[in-house]
């Protein structure tokens, strides 16, 4: 069958940081294609330049057989080309039925007739949203929901290439194998699917062809089944995933008293009564589907959440009115890294230095900036023990790449010594070797006795980092794993709230 | 590892490097200074020029007031009525023929001040208001109360000797005035560079999340910036009143427009997180310069309002375009 | 239910609205007449299409502080060119419209492709065009034909033409803008400017678009405004300006873009007359009434921010 879209040797760079290079691949009708890699291996960018967001170096897009050159998504999407971005294709104050209507392609002033929004909600109940109502605003709803929403949006502008990031990430067992007949229905009809995810299980339950991506390379494209997938990991990271994960040490022992204690936390309606215990040494890990509750449990031992029940303790001191300046003084201890670095962890305009110093700044003596206190000296040692790359401490932060972004932000927190250190998804969005770096350092800062609760979206980040993984479902912990019971299937099927024998 | 130690630091001239929107105005105000020294000779002279300098102080210390908020990405719309308080309140002290309340006229003209300033960062850290918003009601009650005291009448009273002093005093030829205003710039600069306050300002400006995150005190942060920039505009405002030895109804409205211009075309975004002091001391010279000049060459004012918003939105656009390529 | 909540902020401002008028109908000397309501509603009306120039641009996350000077130079064009036999008068109301609209493009075009923040964009070009009204007219005056100006001033059949007007005029808004693509489009962008782009929606152009709409509703003002005084004056602007901006907050409009409607800005700007009508009937001291507006204006407006209050998570603060 002609390739609906051809893509030869193309190339993007983000200021000089090569995203795509010399990427070659063919895209055919009637077929779902996975894309597989780790987290900044060059797929968000294959997204971006099929949308016709971005448009690349050198090389060229072509569709059937056709060279086309997208200036905006606007021109991609007269190709047929509609692309589900996480998060990003919706518009929080318009109701559900509004944006799904406001990009497929109708004339700008003619009115929008009863005819669209009927169909509109014919495409939300075939993907299982029937119980969304078309008037609610979209910030309204629940995570999955808009998720539901996104790909309805996408599917009714009817598409011939279809290209969904991640996104079935907050949905049930049952909301998946809904969306996935109607991915495969499409398919059936002649529509292609480029289908990004990094869950095996739904790579098995849905795609016909694989591409693996690394580092901004297309590796290999496979026809689906043709691989193990230890096979497909190892081409993915580029060595085995006993290389990337340094051996895990053993766990405290059990009759070490937790440093942190969380009884019965509640803040409704994303916390409904979670208990926690850390103890000096341990990594505990947080998993589960995307949005169950445990970013908001992280929010709620930082400070950030008001209005919560429930006890947080450390060392046997029950914790109240937190706001995060007092959860990092010294008499707490307490340090989180934040899920969006670019946001929340970094000033991207700030220098580096800047950057390093924002937590520990308030213990500067004199209130000057430039004083040096002991937290100077600790960042300087840790500079040397992360292996920060960088040019001058002086220029921006937002100059450096991912890795070395995200190894400021714990350079920032474990600068003023920590007891308990909490990361919100630490590895999202940087290369391997970075990564390989700070799990090693996380084994050996637990193996100095600090206490981390990690939180992950990656499950084999879990499965080999942590000592013991509590599983978020409906803001309860509904199961805890640890030792031999970690395993990818266990784990995804606690996340979905299914015993392990039905997923 | 030496480049942790002191000023590896915020945005700031890097080594001899000259700031080139600094270098765009300075170009500026050396234009329209020859430019106007062709048709009129004396404003060649050194007199004038100091004059010059002289009036850009009041403009220039209500721009340091005006750039701390814009830093944060707000704005203060309250300065008019911040100047014609402090000016009704400190000439009403003054001239009231006790000595006690004489000697308090100019503390409290600067604590009035920086109680307004408290007030809107009150508003913009409690509620989160946007400071345009809250200011612009701030202003309009302080419209209200100074209404209600004069009676709608020019306000009587005598300006503080001392503001007459340091509005039309000289120091070795120097006027007060602008020695007043380096000092004021100088404080910034420090503070701005050097201390943690200054640092939070400019993150602030960047990113709140990040600097909440980083467990900095924003709403604290928010109210001693506008508390700071309340006592400017009423230092200012002061100056302004020896300057014109007395108070009037409406005599600060004619200062909200340049001194944000001033602040912008000296390189301060108005988005917040970015800007050099030194953008705002040229900003203001410049400022004083072209409006002395436009009145100068007796430009009637249509012309000279035209002219004004053309060069603001034209230094605007070379600014722009030149950060894009 | 969802409607409830959804329009919520909407019904506050109509009983705020509601409660205000028959304050200020029980205490004016005398009671309610066609007289009355048809100067209250000349004086709404004039703020209203004002506030509807700044709702235009704030809903695509812009300000615009030249509203004020737009509708100086618009009501100061209109004092030469609304005169004469009827074809020059219309021909004359329509050049002054485009004038807005010119002069709202020009302030887009200073945003969208000059990329100059719309705050100090605005700020610039109103003041040249305030410099170019007063260029035109230094001091009041001119003429405006009669009987135009007495058709929509007065009433029809006991209800005041501005009340009609203004009625018609948000009632023509509602449906484009919530039934159709571009109505939407002024939403999306100023709800998610990103999302918008990645919708195919030509986010440029449409903010380009909604300047010069809210151009178009400053030049409606100031050619109203001609109406009502019979004369052109270069001087009216400023309380425009910082009047527009404080109608769509009491209205609900959010500055940060993408929440409001066209009622809600018609309802804050009516709110806002009717604030200073009632002071003047108060009984308060003359003197003591612009405090009294202004306490009233900063209550409003903390009112409108106390769902701040409940905010549960910190970091949404500052979102």
């Amino acid at each position: 069958m002609a390739p609906l879209i051809e893509l030869t040797a193309v190339s993007k760079s983000y200021g000089g940081v090569p995203a795509l290079t010399d990427v070659s691949l063919t895209v055919e009708p009637g077929a779902v294609h996975a894309i597989l890699g780790e987290n900044g291996a060059g797929k968000s960018t294959l997204m971006k330049l099929l949308a016709g967001v971005i448009a690349p170096e050198t090389g060229t897009i072509a569709i059937d057989g056709q060279v086309q050159r997208f200036a905006t998504p606007r021109d991609a999407a007269r190709c047929g080309i509609v692309c589900m971005f996480q998060e990003l294709s919706l518009m929080p104050h318009l109701s559900v039925g509004d944006n799904m209507l406001i990009g497929d392609g109708g004339a700008a002033l003619a009115l929008i007739r009863r005819g669209s929004r009927r169909a509109a909600r014919a495409v939300l109940d075939r993907v299982g949203g029937q119980h969304i109502a078309m008037a609610t605003r979209i910030a309204d709803l629940p995570l999955a929901d808009r998720q539901l929403v996104e790909i309805a949006k996408a599917i009714g502008r009817k598409p011939r290439l279809l290209i969904l990031d991640e996104a079935t990430s907050a949905l049930t067992a049952e909301r998946v194998e809904t969306v996935f007949a109607v991915i495969r229905a499409l398919r059936d009809a002649g529509c292609a699917v480029l289908f990004i995810s990094h869950r095996m299980y739904e790579i098995d339950a849905v795609a016909d062809r694989i591409s693996i991506f690394r580092n901004g390379r297309h590796i290999e494209t496979f026809a689906a089944g043709t691989r193990s997938h230890d096979a497909m990991i190892s081409l993915m990271i580029g060595q085995s995933l006993k290389e990337l994960f340094p051996p895990r040490r053993d766990p405290p022992p059990v009759s070490t008293p937790p440093i942190l204690s969380v009884r019965d936390l509640r803040w409704a309606p994303h916390l409904n009564g979670v208990d926690l215990d850390v103890r000096p040494g341990e990594i505990v890990g947080l998993g589960g589907l995307d949005g169950q509750g445990q970013q908001h449990l992280m929010h709620a031992i930082f400070g950030i959440l008001r209005r919560t029940s429930g006890t947080v303790t450390l060392e046997g001191k029950t914790l109240t009115d937190l706001t995060p300046g007092r959860a990092k003084t010294r008499r707490i201890g307490l340090a989180l890294v934040p899920e969006d670095r670019k946001t929340e962890g970094l000033i991207l305009d700030m220098t580096i230095a800047d950057n390093l110093r924002l937590a520990g700044l308030s213990r500067k003596p004199f209130g000057l900036a430039n004083a040096t206190d002991a937290t100077d000296a600790a960042i300087a040692k840790l500079i040397e023990r992360l292996g920060l790359t960088y040019g001058r401490l002086s220029d921006p932060v937002k100059t450096l790449s991912g890795g070395n972004q995200q190894k400021v932000v714990l350079a920032k927190w474990l600068a003023l010594g920590p007891r308990c250190l909490l990361l919100m998804d630490p590895t999202r969005g940087i290369d391997v070797k970075t990564k390989a770096q700070i799990y090693r350092l996380l084994q050996d800062l637990a193996g100095e006795g600090l206490a981390i609760v990690l939180q992950s979206t990656d499950y084999e980040e879990l499965i080999h980092l942590c000592h013991r993984i509590n599983v978020f479902y409906k803001g309860r912990v509904v199961r805890e794993l640890s030792g031999a019971e970690a395993t990818p299937d266990a784990l995804i099927a606690a996340s979905l709230n299914v015993s392990a024998e039905a997923a | 590892m030496s480049s942790l130690a002191p000023g590896a630091s915020r945005p700031r001239l890097s080594g001899l490097r000259i700031d080139p929107s600094v270098a765009l105005v300075v170009a500026g105000c050396v234009v329209i200074v020859l430019g106007a020294g062709m048709v009129s000779p004396g404003v060649l002279s050194l007199g004038y020029l100091l004059q010059q300098l002289q009036i850009a102080a009041i403009v220039g210390i209500l721009a340091t007031g005006a750039m701390l908020v814009i830093l944060l990405g707000q704005i203060d719309l309250s300065v008019p009525l911040t100047i014609t308080g402090t000016a009704i309140v400190s000439t009403s002290l003054a001239g009231s023929g006790n000595p006690l309340l004489e000697t308090l006229a100019i503390p409290a003209g600067l604590l009035g001040g920086t109680l307004i300033g408290t007030i809107n960062g009150l508003g913009v850290a409690i509620f989160r208001i946007p400071a345009m918003v809250w200011t612009l009601a701030v202003n309009a009650m302080l419209l209200g109360m100074t209404v209600f005291y004069t009676g709608g009448f020019k306000p009587h009273g005598a300006p503080p000797p001392l503001a007459v002093l340091m509005a039309h005093g000289r120091f070795a030829g120097i006027p007060n005035a602008f020695l007043l205003w380096l000092l004021v710039g100088a404080a910034t600069t420090f503070m701005l560079k050097r201390t943690v306050f200054g640092t939070y300002i400019y993150a602030m400006g960047q990113s709140q999340r990040a600097l909440f995150l980083a467990g900095a005190p924003i709403g604290r942060t928010t109210v001693a910036v506008f508390a700071l920039a309340g006592f400017l505009s009423s230092l200012g405002g002061l100056l302004l009143t020896g300057y014109a030895n007395q108070a009037y109804q409406g005599m600060g409205d004619a200062y909200l427009m340049p001194v944000i211009a001033a602040v912008v075309i000296g390189g301060t975004s108005i988005l917040g997180g970015s800007g050099t002091y030194l953008g705002t001391f040229v900003g203001a010279l410049f400022m004083t310069l072209l409006s002395s000049i436009l009145s100068l060459l007796q430009m009637p004012d249509a012309a000279r309002q035209i002219i004004f918003g053309g060069i603001i939105l034209g230094m605007l656009l070379v600014h722009r375009s030149r950060r894009a390529a | 239910m969802i409607w409830l909540r959804r329009h919520a902020r909407l019904a506050i401002s109509v009983v705020l609205l509601a409660v205000l008028f028959a304050l200020y109908i029980a205490i004016h000397p005398r009671g309610m007449s066609v007289y009355v309501m048809t100067i209250w509603s000349n004086q709404g009306a004039l703020l209203a299409l004002a506030a509807l120039a700044q709702f235009f641009v704030v809903l695509v996350r812009g300000i615009d502080l030249s509203v004020g000077p737009v509708v100086a130079l618009t009501n100061v064009a209109a004092s030469y060119l609304v005169s004469g036999s009827g074809l020059q008068v219309a021909f004359g109301a329509l050049a002054v419209l485009v004038v807005g609209a010119a002069c709202g493009f020009a302030n887009g075009a200073a945003v969208v492709y000059g990329r100059v923040p719309p705050i100090v964009a605005t700020l610039a070009s109103g003041s040249i065009y305030s410099g170019l009204a007063l260029l035109l007219r230094p001091t009041p005056g001119g003429t405006i034909d009669d009987a135009v100006s007495d058709a929509v001033t007065y009433d029809l059949f006991k209800v005041p033409t501005s009340l009609i007007l203004i009625v018609l005029v948000v009632l023509l808004l509602a449906i484009p803008l919530r039934r159709t693509r571009f109505g939407l489009s002024l939403y999306a962008i100023g709800s998610a400017r990103d999302a918008a782009v990645m919708t195919g929606i030509r986010v440029p152009a449409v903010t380009l678009a909604s300047y010069a709409i809210g151009g178009f509703f400053a030049a409606l003002a100031g050619l109203y405004i001609s109406m009502v005084t019979l004369t052109g004056d270069p001087n009216i602007g400023p309380a425009y300006t910082l009047n527009s901006i404080a109608a769509v907050v009491i209205g609900g409009v959010a500055l940060s873009g993408g929440v409001g409607s066209p009622l809600g800005a018609v309802l804050g700007a009516f709110t806002l007359k009717t604030i200073s009508a009632l002071m003047f009937f108060s009984g308060l001291p003359p003197l003591a009434q612009p405090f009294f507006e202004g306490a009233i204006l900063a209550i409003a407006i903390v009112l409108g921010a106390l769902g701040m209050l409940r905010v549960r998570s910190r970091l949404e603060r500052f979102a």
